[in-house]
């Protein structure tokens, strides 16, 4: 069993290693694969808090966000570092985060949701009145990703395909650790925490220093996914911080299936392939996003990868 | 000093907005336990529909129809679509369904309506300033004052005197226990989400005569009503109103002095209160902890 999953997920590596090659002849183009990629990590890591630990964050797009004003705010008046870059931003995110979760540790279900987004609407708009620094409204711009200089080698990350390569290493290393996480006693106690919070509790389990930490891990992985799309784009702008983002990373989520790991995967897939499609042949592209969102609550609340392996337990 | 007052006094009127969706979102909260993101798209549906009634029955009909056309609707999503998810105890799936219809109210009405902005005629009478001292308060300004004030009132008589008001009540604490007393608990959670898309309609209708119609005006009120509740304490309606009026008086306030930061002191106090009382001002004590 455990070598068929190894096998899968090195299959599923390998497709995606290539993408490259054979995007453009399923309609696609490179940029979309790579943003797929990107926030596919970033849902993956609001999953650890979500789908494991149990926490409902309807704010995370703070945490992404800030991870791309980090990262391009670094680029334009810091260094001309993507490293840095990318650095700076990650911090960013995990440390505003960590600051936050002793707010929201100790609460539950729609008390949780509510708390997180107010504090994501808080750096909405501090990024949209900060002017001078941030751009306002008009986002942050005037900055690029700069090639990664290696001892006797300049890898241009420019291309766009090169800085595919870049993305697919940091999803790769953030998708190990995050499944080292998932593994290691903090994984299994998050999962207890979901399960049932009093009984944790009552074993001795500090609930809300675990729910702390899913916050804070989850929110850093997702501020590297935002540095990593400001760096995609060369432009952030405050929609990296909106309610409604943080509205598109759950139910992409949910659209996958939030009990999997690789479930928020699919879900970033599906989502961002119709949404590029949608919003290339119709205006009214947000009705249909919206309907989508009922559709899925209404008719898939499991998630296909929740269906499939239903079928597939009916089946057996 | 005027100036100063002048903002106060928005700031209030302001704060009677976030008051009145706060009210709305915290009764469906504590009875439906949803958390209707839509409440901006009912509060945007009571605006236009009075813009669309107000030419037939006049100003003061189209305040009063516009909001009981939004409860209608929202009644009719609650049965078709909210209804369906009372049996998942998970917050998250009416999170994002209600989240869902937001996203396609807002862009229906712009598709009906234009993106553009459009008028909503308030009677000249209103329009004029009172007096010459205070130039800055209109009629209209009073009459928001007005209604808002009668409105809550009318709601406490209807929560602690009317037999669906002591259901509602008794609901929030054990909905479980009501239905066993024969209470059909369906109907009552129908009531209730319309009680608050009403009042989130009307707070759609009074602000569409200081703010105009805008497809989005929805998102701006939604937000400080979250912080609102939070302030006062999920689960207090007088929490809720208080919260309204608090943060509407700080963000009007703060405009006077640095207009950039009106709307990030909102989220300051709520950090604040936070920090210092967990539950909020008014908040029960381990409700939802």
């Amino acid at each position: 069993m455990m070598r068929r999953e190894n096998a899968l997920m090195l299959a599923g590596w390998i497709v995606l290693a290539l993408l490259p090659l054979w995007l453009p002849y399923v309609g696609g183009y490179t940029a979309l694969g790579t943003k797929v990629l990107i926030y596919g990590m970033g849902v993956m890591a609001l999953n650890l808090l979500l789908g494991f630990a149990g926490g409902l964050s309807f704010g995370h797009a703070a945490y992404f966000g800030l991870g791309a004003y980090g990262a391009g705010m670094t680029l334009k008046y810091l260094a001309p570092s993507t490293p840095l870059a990318l650095l700076v931003g990650t911090l960013a995110g995990g440390i505003a985060a960590t600051v936050f979760g002793p707010l929201v540790m100790r609460r539950r279900g729609i008390y949780f949701a509510m708390i997180t987004i107010a504090i994501g609407q808080l750096l909405y708009f501090v990024a949209v009145r900060w002017n001078n620094v941030t751009g306002g409204e008009d986002g942050l711009a005037g900055f690029e990703r700069q090639p990664l200089h290696f001892p006797g080698w300049v890898f241009d990350i420019r291309n766009e395909t090169k800085y595919f390569y870049v993305v697919l290493a940091c999803f790769t290393v953030a998708v190990i650790l995050m499944r080292m996480l998932l593994a290691s006693p903090l994984g299994h106690t998050w999962v207890a925490i979901r399960e049932n919070r009093r009984r944790a509790q009552f074993l001795g389990v500090r609930v809300d220093l675990y729910v702390w930490a899913a916050f804070a891990i989850s929110a850093t992985f997702m501020a590297l996914a935002g540095a990593l799309n400001a760096l995609l784009f060369n432009f952030t702008s405050p929609q990296d911080l909106h309610w409604i983002l943080s509205g598109d990373f759950v139910i992409m989520i949910v659209l996958g299936g939030m009990r999997n790991f690789w479930g928020p995967l699919l879900g970033a897939l599906i989502y961002i392939f119709a949404q590029d499609y949608l919003s290339s042949v119709t205006d009214n592209w947000m009705t249909f996003i919206g309907l989508l969102f009922v559709a899925i609550v209404l008719l898939f609340p499991r998630g296909i990868l929740g269906l499939l392996r239903r079928r597939g337990r009916a089946a057996a | 000093m005027q100036l100063l007052l002048f903002n106060a006094f928005n700031g209030l009127i302001q704060g009677a907005f976030y008051a009145l969706m706060a009210l709305g979102l915290a009764l469906i909260l504590s009875l439906n336990s949803v958390i209707n993101m839509a409440h901006g798209g009912f509060l945007v549906i009571g605006a236009y529909l009075a813009y669309v009634f107000a030419p037939y029955v006049g100003f003061a009909g189209a305040i009063v129809l516009g909001p009981l056309a939004a409860a209608a609707i929202g009644m009719v999503v609650e049965r078709v679509l909210i209804r369906p998810l009372y049996k998942r105890p998970d917050p998250l799936y009416t999170l994002l369904l209600t989240f869902g219809l937001a996203l396609v109210i807002e862009d229906l009405t712009r598709r009906i309506w234009g993106a553009t902005g459009l008028p909503f005629e308030v009677p000249d009478v209103l329009m004029s300033p009172v007096s010459s001292v205070l130039f800055f308060i209109t009629g209209y300004r009073l009459l928001v004052v007005a209604l808002v004030v009668v409105v809550v009132i009318a709601l406490y008589l209807l929560l602690r005197r009317t037999p669906l008001g002591i259901r509602i009540r008794a609901g929030t604490l054990d909905l479980e226990t009501v239905s066993a007393l024969g209470v059909d608990i369906y109907m009552l959670r129908a009531l209730n989400f319309g009680l608050g898309c009403l009042l989130a309609g009307l707070s759609g209708v009074l602000a569409a005569g200081v703010l105009g119609l805008t497809p989005p005006m929805g998102n701006s009120l939604i937000m400080p009503s979250f912080v609102a509740i939070i302030v006062g304490g999920v689960g207090s309606l007088v929490g809720a109103i208080l919260g309204g009026l608090l943060i509407g008086l700080a963000a009007g306030i703060t405009t006077t002095y640095y207009p950039a930061a009106s709307e990030a002191v909102i989220y300051l106090i709520m950090l604040v209160v936070l920090v210092v009382r967990p539950r909020g001002l008014l908040g029960q004590e381990g409700l939802f902890e």
